[in-house]
């Protein structure tokens, strides 16, 4: 392998100076077969170790391999990073490095004037321009002049620095991502040995590619080390970040992690139902590697037979689990409503995406609120829980199976493709302080009836195959009070659909209260759930600077809702709702509190951004502040 | 938590009074059902497994209210998805015996993905199919196996689709157990459950059942008593395929690989022998599409060979993964993959 004399911690080029940043946002973006998003995530690694507080924001096509150069075939990917809390992946970037024309026409628009543009000369051909609609090409044009333009040719330089390794044209072209890599690391000064060390672990079953990788990276760091185009070197501080062990985490792994974990609190197989299906289909990957800790993944022949079998393993003592996005839950409703007739326990994982019908599968949407409230035939009530940031999928995961355990019922999970692929550093919790799940399952015989009642949480007993004297029969068909026997009398049906109501609403006696970030009342409350989390309190915390006296409050728990919020509502002048659907949360909260709410929808497969907010409020706020004025002036006159 | 404790004393000493819930039944008078039902609650007892072992499972239709008579666990489930729902109870807890009752319109009709996978995979479960080619519970609609050109409520100008032969679509999914047996023939279904009962694996069992109010006889050209025996094939391992009265008739095979029906006078050499064990389906399949009038019916075990489950799979590779893995404890569940300490 080619020992490089200059290796990149050496600075061998001129001095350059290095300024200190309070925050970056850089997005790599490239052809789908580019790496970019491999690129994203070791640079995200780094961050993390040195550091920084971060947010990342993967973006892919929905197509695997996209013809190569075509404006379909973009994947990119966006990290923020500071020495400030980040609260979203940023609303645009500062950086954007394209690795080809398709990638520079379709990231460009987000480039802000004298943002700083890394380009990848090599692949600036007269047919990759082309295909990515350009009548000439954009480097020579003029129509790049106002940013700071780097171009460069990546695809030769890459190949010089691997040349007599062996490899092939194909090979080579692979690498070029890590040069871009390098390039970064040497501009925001990250030190390379780590990362060196993580492309050998990550590629250790091919050894050749691995140093490869490496030396596409080294020259990539060289380039930016030696050559004279970059005036200046950058560096973002450590963010006060609580102390503590911490590992990178997306929300689909914490999605994941935290039902395994759920399992072991409660002492029970895990037992994880799914079919196939993006952008959910990640937590059927992580959990297929923990067969170890008593977790059963059944990957099932549909949608269907997922849930279904989820609610024999339930029946049978398990905690079962069913994952998918929004069409397969359309398709699992008449499960759902199984388990809300059986009572039996069962979590459902909705990582929600663009719809409806198979809609934008690798992009984000919150609009399945609604179907996961009502989407049943009849009175068919479940508990609905949503994490708000992807570390928070841990802690509402196993929030999700505690009360399907404690309540017999089934609970619906709403994550999203922005939670699901977005990353974050997550604060690991002390083992010992989780909190264990009590699990009783009924074996005495004495006064048994399947339908006898928990006083307090109207939970039936779980019983399981292999007690004996407690053999009896559960099903779909509408069941008699306490003895559970079929039973096709009037009042009892009114009455059964009665308790099946109050059983779901009074899981609200053992939530915790919303809570208000910001003061507890004032002119504007802002209203959010799941993904928009970041964006909502990072739109907060700037008007709150400005002035304005603007809180927000963030529903994790969504069915039903915290004791506090119709107080909460009622403590400010406006209520403004966000969400990426075209007002769900805002029908619900008109609904049960008769609060004149007003929504911000977005409906684009992309997340809010942070201005997109702001500029709500401050409309909201300014509407209102016009209107004081008009009435003083009423008064005064 | 489980009882685990061997009640097998217990279980020996049960009686088909045991295995007879309080619910009254609710079959219309007359129905094939009821001979079932007494078939299954006469064989349960001889299986020595207790009660609480047993779980029956079911979708929708007539025959899956079948759960509510026995007393034993049971599990009235949704259109179709019994094979999923017992899927899940088998994978969960290899220790009970599950089995499944359907019917052709629950089995073969909505439910047809759930049933051909759960054979493809081997789950260790008995599937009992009732099949009496019409929609009862919904009051007389052709189902997936009633004949071509048959009037029903849904088809007054005769059933254009083409009908599913069920034993053919459980070999076609290779699944480890087929058999067929008829409702009135009790002591012949109660040898067929108790194979069943003892194969390790999918057992599929299509049971010919009379609905006497929306399909009155329609087994009767096949299953009467009168005709029987010229119109079924009772097949036995080992014996040669020999029918009729005075068991005069054998299945044979012709150089081009199709069957043909022979006289024979005694001696049966050249026909058939019958071979449950096979491991290839092509035998089995050609049995499942011996069709009257050219053929016999085959009724008894087609086929039983013994593979791997597919909860022994899971079990075996949980046992297999574990000392590889290590520790299993929160720990080194959230404390894995690259960590970095902030002070």
């Amino acid at each position: 392998m080619t020992d490089s004399e200059s290796t990149p911690s050496t600075p061998v080029g001129p001095h350059r100076p290095i300024s200190e940043l309070e925050t970056v946002v850089v997005r790599f973006a490239g052809d789908s077969g580019d790496g970019m998003q491999l690129t994203g995530t070791e640079f995200t690694k780094s961050v993390a170790h040195e550091g920084s507080d971060l947010a990342t924001f993967p973006d892919f096509p929905g197509e695997i391999r996209a013809p190569a150069g075509t404006l379909a075939g973009v994947s990119a990917y966006q990290i923020h990073f500071s020495s400030q809390k980040v609260f979203t992946p940023g609303d645009q970037p500062d950086v954007l490095v394209a690795m080809n024309p398709a990638a520079l026409r379709i990231n460009l628009p987000d480039l802000p004037s004298s943002g700083i543009l890394i380009l990848n000369t090599g692949t600036f051909t007269r047919p990759n321009i082309e295909k990515a609609g350009y009548t000439s090409n954009p480097i020579e044009d003029g129509s790049l002049s106002k940013y700071q333009v780097y171009a460069i040719d990546i695809s030769k330089q890459t190949s010089l620095a691997l040349e007599g390794m062996g490899l092939t044209a194909k090979e080579v072209g692979r690498c070029k991502n890590f040069y871009a890599l390098g390039l970064m690391f040497w501009l925001y000064t990250h030190p390379t040995e780590r990362e060196e060390k993580s492309i050998r672990a990550k590629f250790q079953k091919n050894p050749k590619v691995a140093e490869a990788n490496i030396a596409s990276f080294r020259a990539g760091y060289n380039y930016g080390e030696t050559t004279e185009i970059f005036p200046s070197r950058y560096f973002v501080p450590p963010a006060p970040i609580v102390p503590g062990t911490y590992r990178h985490i997306t929300g689909n792994e914490a999605t994941a992690i935290g039902l395994v974990t759920a399992a072991q609190l409660a002492s029970l197989p895990l037992f994880y139902g799914s079919y196939p299906i993006t952008p959910a289909s990640d937590i059927l990957h992580t959990l297929c590697m923990y067969r170890h800790y008593n977790v059963i993944t059944f990957q099932a022949e549909d949608e269907i037979a997922a849930a279904t079998a989820a609610i024999g393993a339930s029946y049978a003592g398990a905690i079962g689990t069913t994952g998918t996005s929004g069409p397969g839950l359309a398709l699992k409703g008449e499960a759902i409503g199984l388990a809300v007739m059986t009572e039996l326990p069962l979590v459902i994982v909705n990582v929600q995406r663009g719809g409806p019908s198979t809609g934008l599968p690798t992009k984000t949407e919150q609009a399945d609120l609604l179907q996961s409230m009502f989407g049943r035939n009849s009175e068919c009530p479940v508990a609905v829980v949503a994490p708000a940031t992807p570390g928070d999928c841990f802690w509402m995961a196993i929030e999700a199976v505690r009360i399907a355990i404690r309540y017999m019922c089934p609970v619906i999970y709403l994550s999203d493709g922005y939670l699901a692929n977005g990353a974050e550093p997550w604060k690991l919790p002390e083992v010992a302080s989780l909190p264990k799940i009590p699990v009783t399952f009924r074996t005495d015989p004495q006064g048994f009836y399947p339908y006898l009642r928990d006083p307090e949480t109207l939970a039936r007993p779980w019983v399981i195959p292999g007690a004996p004297g407690l053999e009896h029969r559960i099903g779909g068909l509408e069941k008699e009070d306490i003895t559970g026997h079929v039973s096709y009398d009037p009042l009892n049906h009114e009455q059964m659909v009665r308790i099946r109501a109050e059983k779901i609403a009074r899981i609200v006696h053992e939530i915790p209260e919303a809570q208000v970030y910001g003061d507890p009342s004032g002119d504007l409350l802002i209203v959010g759930w799941g993904s928009t989390y970041g964006a909502i309190t990072h739109a907060v915390k700037l008007l709150r600077q400005q002035g304005h006296r603007v809180s927000s409050m963030h529903l994790r728990y969504l069915n039903p809702m915290p004791a506090n919020v119709g107080q909460v509502l009622a403590s400010f002048r406006r209520v403004l709702v966000p969400e990426m659907n075209l007002g769900q949360l805002l029908m619900m909260l008109r609904a049960q509190f008769l609060v004149d709410a007003v929504g911000l929808c977005k409906v684009q497969g992309r997340p809010f951004k942070v201005s997109e907010i702001m500029a709500k409020a401050e409309d909201l706020l300014g509407a209102y502040e016009r209107a004081e004025f008009a009435t003083h002036t009423e008064v005064a006159s | 938590m489980t009882p685990q404790g061997d009640s097998n004393e217990c279980a020996a000493r049960l009686t088909r009074k045991d295995f007879i819930s309080n619910q009254d039944v609710r079959w219309c008078p007359g129905c094939g059902d009821y001979a079932i039902l007494a078939s299954v609650q006469r064989v349960m007892p001889e299986l020595g497994v207790p009660r609480e072992k047993i779980v029956f499972v079911s979708g929708i239709g007539c025959s899956s209210r079948f759960p509510y008579y026995m007393n034993t666990y049971g599990f009235h489930s949704i259109h179709g998805r019994a094979p999923a729902v017992a899927t899940g109870i088998k994978v969960t807890r290899p220790d009970l015996a599950v089995w499944v009752i359907t019917g052709d319109g629950d089995g073969l009709s909505i439910g047809g993905n759930h049933l051909i996978h759960t054979m493809r995979r081997n789950v260790d479960m008995k599937i009992l199919l009732f099949n009496n080619r019409i929609y009862g519970l919904t009051k007389g609609q052709a189902s997936p196996t009633s004949e071509q050109g048959m009037k029903t409520k849904s088809t007054p100008l005769g059933s254009l689709d083409r009908p599913f032969n069920p034993l053919s679509v459980a070999i076609g999914a290779s699944a480890t157990f087929v058999a067929r047996s008829i409702d009135v023939d009790s002591p012949h279904l109660q040898y067929v459950l108790r194979r069943a009962a003892e194969h390790k694996g999918t057992a599929f069992v299509e049971i010919y059942q009379n609905c006497n109010v929306f399909n009155d006889g329609t087994w009767e050209s096949v299953a009467d008593k009168d005709v029987r025996s010229d119109r079924l094939l009772v097949l036995e391992h080992g014996k040669p395929l020999v029918f009729g009265k005075e068991r005069k008739k054998g299945i044979r095979m012709r150089p081009d690989m199709s069957p043909e029906v022979v006289e024979i006078d005694g001696d049966t050499s050249g026909l058939l022998i019958h071979d449950e064990r096979r491991q290839d389906e092509g035998y089995h399949f050609m049995l499942s599409r011996l069709t009257s009038p050219q053929f016999p019916q085959p009724i008894g075990v087609l086929r039983a060979v013994r593979e791997p489950t597919y909860d022994e799979l899971i079990t075996e590779q949980g046992r297999a993964v574990t000392p590889q893995q290590g520790k299993a404890d929160l720990e080194t569940l959230l404390y894995s993959g690259e960590t970095w300490v902030v002070s």
